[in-house]
């Protein structure tokens, strides 16, 4: 993975610097807190409704075992004792005092770590596969690319007061593992007449309006990406909306002046930006691609695997995907126990994760947009050793896209912002549905639940969705069915009047039962719903 | 004036009071003029030879539009004093430099040793703007020039 030179190291200590002032301008009283605001939240630091929140960056999901321990000592040493990994693969510690955040920042930059830009409304992390450099379907890597674009986007000068965030999502297989149709900018690599480039969708989002991006540019190439999204962001930045902060997304604009006509102004401002220079060389993608070459795979490593212990065959066959490379596989860690709280995971757990890491994974661990964290290179021969070290912590839940692996906001609990509590109903429902065999027979159903209409729990995006709302005091959950932020994306839709906290758990759990009743061979739910609608739902639910 | 910490040119201060961009248009002979965030700023391309002074307003600073604007005019050649004018905070001014900004009339009182620590903390720059700073890429491979 990629390694910082002086410059990157250079930047960051900066920053370090720059926010340990800003912060003690605000104690002294120098800066106001709506001066502050701004300042802190382009260092990733919320106040919620106990306390100040960090969001740490993991570019592009990935971390090595290393900055993983970082992320543990952090846990321990400043918060409670545990971090909470979130549906953009970063990591959120949630009872952080201001004045100690500069010195977070500064342990966090020793490891080549920061939380730059990780809120406020400029460049947020770009994201991307969490099976890049293992997933055979890719047609590259597309992590060099991520941190790329990191670089670019990293105190970019003119795109620091944007109308409202931005969020960036790099794939580059077909199949879509990181939501990237749900992005603001969303970026598939894919190869022309043998050249790789990129295929560029614009004016994805969630929150209050969800809308699938449509395709605005179907190929770019390496040294044209930079000014493509350069004369993309201009455009945004001249025209969003700036008078009400709900239509201020890029979703908006592109709804509001249509794909084509947006297209046209990029493609406008693409061709005076081209003549300024600012793309970097071929050899900049060169270098930095070179920290993403293929591990030293032992080729001779044995492609079998013993499965006589039945609980390890149950986790292998739910969480373990095939590797490129013979002999390897692909692990996913869940962090989405039955009692536990989605994305959560103790310092101690994130010890052993970064050892596992270290040790199993050529030192490379990754983190996904379902909260879960992905261990990329195992060799087969290492799987048994590596479940029982997981089993050991808590952290062996087999339940890798089943109704138990849900996406889950922090909700009321935590987020200011939130109108309902979210990871009760998601305990409750991971409760009802307990029983591993139960949900392995109801097979792939991702659901998520979000605490507020801002979606940061992409409900929209699931196969069922949870919306938490406040109804005249007291919270009421509304169902959606039929989302998906896979290559086949679509948006949930509502299938009725809300419920309350128990009646959600029910409502579930009725649902599914249509499915189970209704489904055809190879079909999962979404699959079911898809082909017979919503009305046996809505009359199950509802009389 | 000349030597005012938040002007970062050389000749001397531009007299003329900034007219708006409506009336600029409608003048054959304003050589300063004000640019609302609203406003584009590309309207006044065929006019940068008998400009010596635009300011550009910053009435929220939240409101980025400015930014923008000052870069297309510097990528336009626009070569006479670029001016922040409003809710200007120190720390927005190293942004506003780096796209091409080298004055400012700030609202609020800007505090000279926060401004020049502020100034000088960066020794890099991850990405070309309209300062002529050189981006990092370039001084890795072997490029120390913008």
């Amino acid at each position: 993975m990629y390694q910082y030179d002086t410059y990157d190291q250079s930047i960051v200590d900066s920053r370090v610097e720059e926010f340990r002032d800003q912060v003690q301008r605000r104690l002294s009283g120098e800066i106001t807190e709506d001066q502050f605001k701004p300042l802190r939240l382009m260092n990733g630091l919320y106040l919620q409704l106990h306390a100040y929140m960090l969001r740490v960056a993991v570019p592009y999901g990935t971390l090595s075992g290393t900055q993983m321990h970082m992320l543990a000592h952090v846990a321990r040493k400043y918060d409670r004792g545990y971090g909470h990994f979130t549906t953009r693969q970063n990591i959120q510690y949630n009872w952080i005092k201001l004045d100690e955040a500069p010195d977070i920042l500064a342990e966090l930059a020793k490891v080549e770590m920061h939380a730059i830009q990780t809120s406020g409304n400029c460049i947020r992390n770009i994201s991307s596969d969490q099976f890049a450099g293992a997933a055979a379907d890719e047609v590259a890597d597309p992590c060099p690319w991520a941190e790329l674009l990191r670089q670019w986007s990293t105190f970019h000068p003119e795109f620091t007061y944007l109308p409202r965030k931005f969020k960036i999502a790099v794939i580059a297989a077909d199949e879509d593992r990181a939501a990237m149709r749900l992005h603001d900018i969303g970026i598939q690599l894919l190869r022309r007449d043998g050249q790789l480039g990129a295929k560029i969708f614009v004016g994805g989002g969630m929150g209050r309006t969800p809308m699938i991006g449509p395709e605005i540019k179907d190929f770019v190439t390496a040294d044209d990406l930079m000014s493509y999204l350069e004369a993309c962001l201009r455009v945004y930045n001249r025209y969003g909306r700036r008078d009400n902060i709900y239509k201020a997304r890029i979703k908006i604009l592109i709804h509001e002046i249509g794909a084509t006509e947006y297209a046209r102004q990029v493609e406008e401002e693409f061709t005076h930006v081209k003549t300024l220079g600012i793309d970097p060389p071929l050899a900049e993608l060169e270098r930095i691609s070179a920290f993403f070459a293929p591990p030293a795979f032992d080729a001779d490593a044995p492609d079998t695997l013993d499965r006589s212990d039945p609980d390890f065959a149950v986790w292998v066959d739910q969480n373990v995907r095939p590797h490129k490379q013979p002999g390897y596989a692909i692990v996913t860690i869940s962090l989405k126990p039955t009692e536990g709280i989605p994305g959560d995971a103790s310092a101690d757990q994130i010890d052993v994760m970064a050892d596992l890491g270290a040790r199993y994974s050529f030192d490379e661990l990754r983190v996904t947009h379902a909260q879960n964290i992905v261990l990329p290179h195992v060799r087969k021969a290492d799987l048994y050793a590596v479940w029982q070290a997981l089993d050991a912590a808590g952290l062996a839940t087999a339940n890798l896209d089943l109704i138990g692996d849900i996406i889950a906001c922090p909700g009321l609990d935590y987020c200011a912002l939130a109108n309902a509590r979210s990871i009760p109903v998601a305990q409750k429902i991971a409760n009802r549905f307990a029983d591993l065999q139960r949900q392995r027979d109801l097979g792939e159903l991702k659901l998520k639940i979000s605490g507020c209409i801002n979606a940061c729990g992409h409900h929209h995006a699931g196969h069922i969705g949870i919306l938490g709302v406040d109804k005249k005091g007291i919270e009421n959950y509304q169902l959606s069915l039929g989302g998906s932020g896979a290559e086949d994306a679509s948006i949930a839709k509502i299938t009725g009047p809300g419920f309350d906290e128990d009646g959600i758990v029910d409502a579930v759990e009725t649902v599914t039962n249509v499915y189970l009743e209704r489904r055809e061979a190879g079909e999962r739910f979404l699959d079911t719903y898809r082909r017979v609608g919503m009305e046996p739902f809505k009359v199950a639910l509802y009389g | 004036m000349t030597d005012s910490p938040l002007r970062f040119r050389d000749d001397a201060p531009h007299e003329e009071p900034a007219v708006t961009l409506d009336a600029f248009l409608g003048q054959t002979n304003a050589t300063a003029v004000r640019i609302e965030p609203g406003d584009d700023v590309r309207a006044l391309l065929p006019h940068l030879g008998q400009l010596a002074l635009i300011e550009v307003a910053f009435p929220a600073f939240r409101d980025g539009r400015g930014y923008s604007a000052a870069r297309i005019l510097r990528e336009a050649g626009y070569t006479g004093e670029l001016r922040a004018e409003g809710d200007v905070l120190v720390d927005q001014i190293l942004p506003m430099r780096r796209c091409g900004f080298d004055s400012f009339a700030p609202r609020t009182e800007i505090d000279s040793a926060t401004l020049k620590a502020s100034l000088s903390r960066y020794e890099h720059v991850y990405q070309g703007a309209a300062d002529g700073a050189v981006p990092v890429w370039k001084l890795r491979h072997g490029q120390s020039r913008p």
